[in-house]
């Protein structure tokens, strides 16, 4: 089976779903000759033609626009928004229509589009290339979030996104593209060759949305978190000493419900972990499921390790990623109670 | 008609999708005759009082004073001095300095990210040293021209890029993404596009409170397709607000080309039309004539006679910014084969032709920058490059609200700072 990076995935999967299927399309900003920025749309442009991988205008209400219509009349788009922090001028399109079409239309028509952007931080992008806006979108009813953690699963899931009826977001996280990075910068860069998950086959396949992956089985805590964040959490839990289960979510909707529960009343003890800022971001829902579904099983609060209460800063990039070092803080402190 | 075949839809032609493409890629030859250009001197120059509807043809010429040969001709020509000249030289080349020292700079780890202004330094330097001091500024990554035209102190912009102990940003914003309130330089944000309305809404709080200062503010080609652009236009039509909106149109947004923002159709001067407004195509490249245009829709502005929009036509002679390779998406001598040339190259020939300069003269001047240049890096080093030095950590916590809350405030004890 071949080794491939997220990039690499990516690609594969959008790839195999042009060729299985004329209906698929893939535009968004430089992701046409160029192949995006990111290069995850690369080469697809010359296999499949202009009319199937194209540049668009710098608009992204326009490209959310443009991909509902299509997708209501029957093809299956797929946009990329070049920067997930440049998702918001789409976000009316996002929540008022896209995920709302089927639901007021009485299912006359709706919008079975994918829309694929780079998200996360840990790349010194500053402001406006480093946010995590996952929890809005999670917020949103009509509207699936799918975040990937390796390359096995960004195809699988990326095919089942497009597989999808129904609207989905798919984040991926692009401080990880070329490898796990476990939040540790001032040590190498692994590759994606050497880690788990690398092994990815070349033709069609998926992985469900809304089934999360015990990363590592624990019994003394449970760490939830996704797209990098499960690569900081492995490091985080082996710095902790803490015996603790680690759930991939891949998706946070659908959300794998029973699987955290599940971990939880093993364990008695559940920390959250998410780059975005701490206050309304995901980690405030999950709590709350938890503690409904789990309170007679809990040793010790609930906690959340997240994000500052800030915009992302560009000189305190690593003051501001919550890194290993504050989960196995979080994790000890759990262990006292 | 048949009721089988209502309106003769069988003998139609399938409907075919259009997706524009440039006029070359890398290993074709470099082509520009799919834009309209007009000799200098050319274009008539209406009175700035009179009505739009008298001047729907300028957006589709092209403004120009010098031409090819240095000279200053036709009725666009601003007449303006020697010292004025050579000053405005003297930018445009500091601009290019400083680029070209900060993207090593970059190259060498000492920053994460930089963006050059190669061949567009005339527009901002020009609009800069044109409007009033008081006047306010809206600007793109793609201006920073504007802050030399104003005498910015070079340390303080070294320091924000190398986002160390003296960036006056405090460290929180991606390098050149400024903001100069005491320059007439409002703040940059990452994000294309959203301040164009609020120059806007800037020009009509100035309106509204009967001062005299006007706004001018900048977005690139690509950016015009976002809905700032539109919004833009039709508040400045309908609030008739004292404002300039000018589109940088540099030929290329990352790798997609002019046509991806709809200029295979029409120009994007000619998208003032439709909102009543005028709209004046100018050659970017040529320091005169942009200076020429900017004091004429700013004599609109300043009579209360409202908004104009300013096509710059420029070229992106450098990569998008530090992350780009333009050669994968455009053939590598497209720059050196732009027809309306260099704007230094240009102005310095005009002096040269004016007698009011020498090449002697301009290479002590470069020399002189490029020290000016080396010692204010230098300066930003020894302070320290990005990850060397940063402003206090507690700074990542402030200026969220006015006044802290309670979150902020716990966050920063949790990190002990
Ligand atoms: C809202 C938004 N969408 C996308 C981007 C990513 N992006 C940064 S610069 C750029 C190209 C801009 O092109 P243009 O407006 O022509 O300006 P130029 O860079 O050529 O000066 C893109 C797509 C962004 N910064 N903001
Ligand atoms: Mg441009």
């Amino acid at each position: 089976m071949p080794k491939m990076d997220m990039i690499q995935a990516l690609n594969s999967a959008l790839d195999v779903m042009m060729s299985r299927d004329p209906d698929v399309l893939v535009f968004g900003e430089d992701v046409g000759y160029f192949g995006g920025v990111f290069r995850v749309t690369d080469g697809l442009q010359r296999k499949h033609g202009l009319k199937r991988c194209f540049d668009t205008p710098i608009s992204e209400g326009g490209i959310i626009a443009t991909a509902i219509g299509m997708g209501a009349y029957g093809l299956r788009p797929v946009a990329e928004i070049q920067f997930a922090d440049y998702i918001l001028p789409a976000f009316d399109q996002l929540v008022s229509e896209a995920a709302r079409l089927r639901y007021r239309s009485g299912g006359e028509f709706w919008a079975p589009i994918t829309v694929r952007s780079p998200y996360g931080g840990g790349i010194f992008g500053g402001q406006t290339h480093s946010q995590s806006p996952e929890a809005i979108f999670a917020h949103v009813t009509g509207l699936k979030t799918v975040i990937p953690s390796n390359p096995y699963d960004a195809k699988g899931l990326l095919i089942a996104s497009i597989e999808d009826d129904d609207p989905v977001i798919f984040l991926e996280p692009k401080r990880i593209y070329n490898g796990p990075f476990d939040g540790h910068h001032d040590r190498a860069l692994k590759t994606w060759a050497e880690s788990p998950g690398s092994d990815v086959p070349e033709g069609h396949y998926t992985v469900p949305l809304g089934k999360a992956a015990v990363v590592r089985e624990g019994r003394e805590a449970t760490v939830l978190a996704y797209g990098t964040m499960v690569h900081v959490a492995k490091s985080g839990i082996e710095e902790s000493g803490v015996d603790a289960e680690l759930i991939d979510l891949r998706s946070i909707v659908p959300l794998d419900i029973d699987t955290i529960v599940a971990s939880v009343r093993k364990t008695g003890r559940c920390i959250i972990l998410h780059e975005a800022s701490r206050f309304g971001g995901f980690g405030g829902e999950l709590s709350s499921l938890v503690q409904e579904r789990c309170f007679y099983h809990l040793k010790s609060p609930i906690g959340r390790v997240a994000g500052w209460d800030t915009p992302y800063p560009h000189a305190f990039e690593w003051d501001y990623f919550p890194g290993p070092a504050r989960l196995a803080a979080a994790l000890k402190r759990v262990m006292e109670d | 008609m048949s009721p089988q075949d209502p309106i003769g839809a069988s003998s139609r032609p399938p409907l075919q999708l259009h997706i524009p493409e440039p006029p070359a890629r890398p290993g074709q030859a470099p082509r520009f005759d799919h834009l309209p250009f007009s000799p200098a001197g050319a274009i008539r120059r209406p009175d700035p009082g009179v009505a739009e509807p008298e001047m729907r043809d300028l957006p589709y010429g092209l403004i120009r004073v010098l031409d090819d040969e240095g000279r200053a001709v036709g009725p666009w020509d601003p007449g303006l001095d020697a010292e004025t000249l050579r000053r405005g030289l003297k930018v445009m080349a500091q601009t290019r300095a400083f680029d070209d020292r900060m993207f090593r700079a970059q190259r060498q780890g000492k920053t994460s990210f930089y963006m050059k202004s190669t061949g567009e330094e005339a527009i901002g330097a020009a609009q800069s040293m044109m409007l009033d001091r008081d006047d306010m500024c809206f600007p793109t990554y793609r201006v920073l021209s504007w802050l030399w035209a104003r005498d910015y102190p070079m340390l303080d912009l070294v320091n924000q890029i190398f986002s160390n102990e003296g960036d006056p940003l405090k460290g929180r914003q991606l390098p050149i993404l400024f903001s100069a309130r005491d320059y007439g330089f409002y703040s940059l944000s990452g994000n294309l596009g959203t301040r164009f309305s609020q120059a806007v809404g800037w020009a009509m709080a100035s309106a509204y409170r009967g001062d005299t200062k006007i706004a001018l503010a900048y977005v690139g080609d690509g950016t015009t397709a976002e809905g700032d652009f539109h919004e833009a236009l039709t508040f400045a039509a309908v609030y008739r607000a004292p404002v300039i909106l000018c589109v940088t149109n540099n030929q290329w947004a990352i790798s997609s080309y002019a046509g991806i923002a709809g200029a295979e159709s029409t120009t994007f001067a000619a998208k003032a039309i439709a909102y009543g407004l005028p709209g004046l195509r100018v050659d970017g490249n040529d320091f005169l004539a942009v200076w020429a245009a900017t004091v004429w829709a700013a004599e609109r502005a300043r009579t209360n006679k409202g908004a104009t929009l300013i096509e710059f036509v420029t070229y992106r002679a450098a990569g998008h910014s530090t992350s780009d390779d333009p050669t994968r998406y455009r053939p590598a001598e497209e720059a050196a084969c732009w027809p309306l040339g260099d704007p230094i190259e240009r102005l310095k020939t005009h002096l040269i032709a004016r007698g009011e300069w020498s090449a002697e003269r301009h290479t002590q001047m470069e020399a002189e920058l490029a020290d000016g240049v080396r010692a204010a890096v230098k300066e930003g080093e020894r302070i320290g490059t990005l990850g060397q030095s940063k402003p206090p950590v507690r700074q990542m916590f402030e200026d969220v609200f006015k006044e802290p809350d309670w979150r902020v405030l716990e966050q920063r004890r949790e990190l002990g700072v």
